[in-house]
């Protein structure tokens, strides 16, 4: 288990005693735990307990009502707007409901960043662009509109358009949400192969532990009832360790189902 | 990253003994080697460069820094590979990352390129030496590109536009009068009780359509009685007819300007929201969950914003009539020699009730104009947000035509009937 603020090498992001709340209504509370460089960071729990919440205060978009996220040691929230920004840049999120802009066509989604934020020709973005789009499978739909997409397809042009920079930090909403079981598979590949290749850090919010135990190597559990982190450490330590009634359950019901996956497979 | 420190070493020999060819075959060969030796410098990046090694099968080494966003990966030409392929005794391609320092996506975009190359050219590509990451991000992608189908491009054809234009205005007008006639029968069913609308709904509508545009609705129409007045004033005081200007004032508003002002207005505000509210709903696919669950969308969404603007346009005119005179009274008792009592009673001589009721009828038929064509046209509407701001203008010009038009058929209609 990584107990906060005691790792040798600074993390790369960390809360320290975050509360978020949205008007009056305290969603989480005295949240810390820390994202190490390269690692695959699970935020998990059960549904309304915040998770999409925590991520949204991580990339910028929700101001904590309380405490500090440090990106490498960084205040977040002290910087002002064009460090943010700036900060904010070498993050890529995937939405969890893809959040594509709905007037441009799937190619244009992901080369809009490009276009913005680097000096690159139109070629190369061109190229860029069927690249990030093959590595999600979605290189037929260059220049289809999302309106005209399924579900799971406009998650992964959104995934897509998340990898647009490079980033270094990537945010995943419910990524496999949606997925079929061989496309979910594939993005698990992509992602642990984004980590490792292109030393991506990523933090994901799931429900499929299947995939988490496979993927991830750290991770938060948070809680709706007391509004907190009630464990930190990967999904597999929590399965095997951890004690607490609610995380048991959690992670029991996921073991039925990964054992349910291992049969059909 | 992973880097061969054999190659490091004949590479840093290379410099070291003919810089001039090293820096033939790599360019900016110096800083590259600089570069080498200590940590990597992230300010100056070294350009990538590659070389097709044919001595002992065919090699495609790479060096230098692989990094999408400097915009330098260069193209891997296809043309040149059958040739090389020819030359090369084993029919294998074999990919050596060894010389690159720091790489993204830039390098995988390039690596895609030779797989193309290798895979058209019947080469098997060795990827034995990649990184296992690169490897596998290089597997994830196809050996082909799949060419995206090019989007049909229509030929301009005055005719076919004609035709089209004129095939789906009949088409519209058969859509509107459908949606128009469900929401009667929806209004039927609610006299008898039997409604899938909600008097929330309805009242929902009726707040955001009548009080909330009062102030406008004043504004404008005072504006309008005033202009009329002071137009009428400068003519009719040639004549020395003054008086008359009651008569014009009252008139044109009663019969014309305070009916066709208000829906126009309301055809900017009430119009264009109905439209974008119910373009959002198609978007979030809103419809279509009503539709499933069998609350009819003439029910649930036509009938309550037609009623809600049937219902308050008219009070909205009325009031409208009686801002407007206040505004022709105010700038006629400034301008001209009238009594204030001589510009009443002038007016109400002058204003029948029979224009009143023209007037308010008129407005009841605006107002379904543009509760029904919004709605028509929110309904039609794409699943994009741009859809939704394309919807809301669209509405708000039919919307504003629409009343236009439809006044100067009410004029033919009044003059054919001498009111
Ligand atoms: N914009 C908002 N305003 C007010 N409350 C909100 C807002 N967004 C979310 N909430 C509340 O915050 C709580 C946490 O929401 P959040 O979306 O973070 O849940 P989650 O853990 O991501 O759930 P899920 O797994 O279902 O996506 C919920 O109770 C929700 O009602
Ligand atoms: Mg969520």
């Amino acid at each position: 288990m990584t107990v906060p603020g005691q790792s040798a090498e600074p993390p790369l992001l960390a809360l320290r005693d975050v509360t978020l709340a949205f008007g009056a209504r305290i969603i989480q509370q005295a949240l810390s735990f820390d994202v190490r460089r390269g690692s695959i960071f699970a935020v998990m729990g059960g549904s309304g307990c915040g998770k999409s919440t925590v991520l949204k205060s991580m990339i910028g978009l929700l101001r904590p009502r309380a405490g500090a996220i440090l990106v490498e040691r960084e205040d977040y929230w002290a910087a002002a707007e064009s460090r943010r920004t700036d900060i904010g840049r070498r993050f890529g999120v995937l939405f969890q409901s893809g959040a594509l802009w709905s007037s441009l066509t799937v190619g244009e989604n992901v080369a809009l960043p490009m276009q913005m934020f680097t000096g690159m020709e139109d070629a190369a973005i061109r190229r860029l662009v069927r690249l990030k789009l093959a590595l999600v499978g979605m290189e037929h739909a260059l220049d289809q509109y999302p309106s005209e997409l399924s579900g799971g397809m406009r998650k992964r042009a959104g995934l897509a358009r998340a990898l647009a920079l490079d980033p270094d930090v990537l945010f995943f909403d419910e990524p496999s949400a949606g997925l079929d079981p061989i496309t979910s598979a594939r993005l698990d590949d992509l992602i642990v192969n984004l980590r490792d290749g292109l030393g991506a850090t990523i933090v994901i919010v799931s429900h499929e532990l299947p995939s988490l135990f496979a993927i991830a190597d750290d991770g938060v559990f948070l809680d709706g009832q007391t509004k907190t982190a009630i464990a930190h450490g990967s999904p597999a330590e929590m399965r095997d360790h951890c004690t607490d009634p609610q995380v048991e359950a959690f992670m029991r019901r996921e073991r039925l189902g990964a054992l349910a996956g291992q049969a059909g497979r | 990253m992973c880097r061969l420190s054999r190659d490091r070493l004949v590479r840093a020999l290379a410099g070291a003994f003919c810089g001039r060819a090293a820096s033939l075959v790599v360019q900016g060969g110096r800083s590259h080697i600089d570069g080498r030796s200590g940590t990597i410098d992230a300010t100056t990046p070294i350009a990538p460069t590659w070389r097709l090694d044919q001595t002992g099968g065919l090699v495609l080494r790479l060096s230098g820094d692989w990094i999408a966003q400097s915009g330098e990966i260069p193209a891997f030409p296809p043309a040149d590979l059958p040739a090389a392929a020819g030359n090369a005794a084993a029919g294998s391609l074999a990919l050596d990352i060894a010389g690159v320092g720091r790489w993204d996506s830039g390098l995988i975009a390039f690596l895609w390129d030779v797989k193309h190359a290798a895979a058209s050219s019947g080469l098997v590509l060795d990827t034995d030496r990649l990184p296992p990451a690169a490897r596998t991000l290089l597997g994830l992608l196809p050996d082909t590109p799949a060419e995206p189908p090019a989007p049909p491009r229509p030929r301009f054809n005055p005719f076919a536009r004609l035709g089209a234009f004129s095939l789906n205005a009949i088409a519209e007008l058969g859509v509107v009068s459908l949606l128009l006639s469900a929401a009667s029968r929806g209004a039927i069913r609610a006299l008898a009780g039997r409604a899938r609308m909600r008097p929330v709904d309805l009242l929902g509508n009726i707040r955001d359509a009548g009080p909330s545009a009062l102030a406008i609705v004043s504004v404008v129409n005072f504006l309008v009685g005033a202009i009329l007045a002071f137009v009428g004033a400068v003519q009719l005081r040639k004549f020395a007819a003054d008086i008359y200007v009651a008569d014009l004032v009252g008139l044109a508003l009663v019969r014309e300007m305070a009916a066709v002002m208000t829906a126009i207005i309301m055809a900017g505000r009430t119009g264009g929201a109905y439209a974008a509210r119910i373009a959002t709903m198609q978007g979030n696919e809103e419809i279509d969950a009503l539709t499933v669950v069998g609350i009819p969308v003439a029910d649930y969404i036509v009938l309550p914003a037609i009623l809600a603007l049937a219902f308050t346009m008219p009070l909205l005119y009325l009031y409208g009539c009686l801002v407007g005179i206040f505004g022709g009274f105010v700038v006629a008792i400034a301008m001209l020699t009238i009594t204030p009592a001589g510009f009443m009673n002038e007016t109400i001589w002058a204003v029948g009730l029979d224009q009143f009721i023209f007037g308010f009828v008129k407005s009841i038929a605006f107002a379904i104009l543009i509760g029904v064509t919004s709605c028509r046209i929110g309904l039609k509407a794409g699943r994009s947000a741009a859809d939704v701001g394309t919807a809301a203008t669209h509405a708000v010009v039919t919307g504003i035509v629409g009343v236009i038009a439809l006044d100067a058929i009410f004029a033919v209609i009044a003059n054919m009937i001498d009111l």
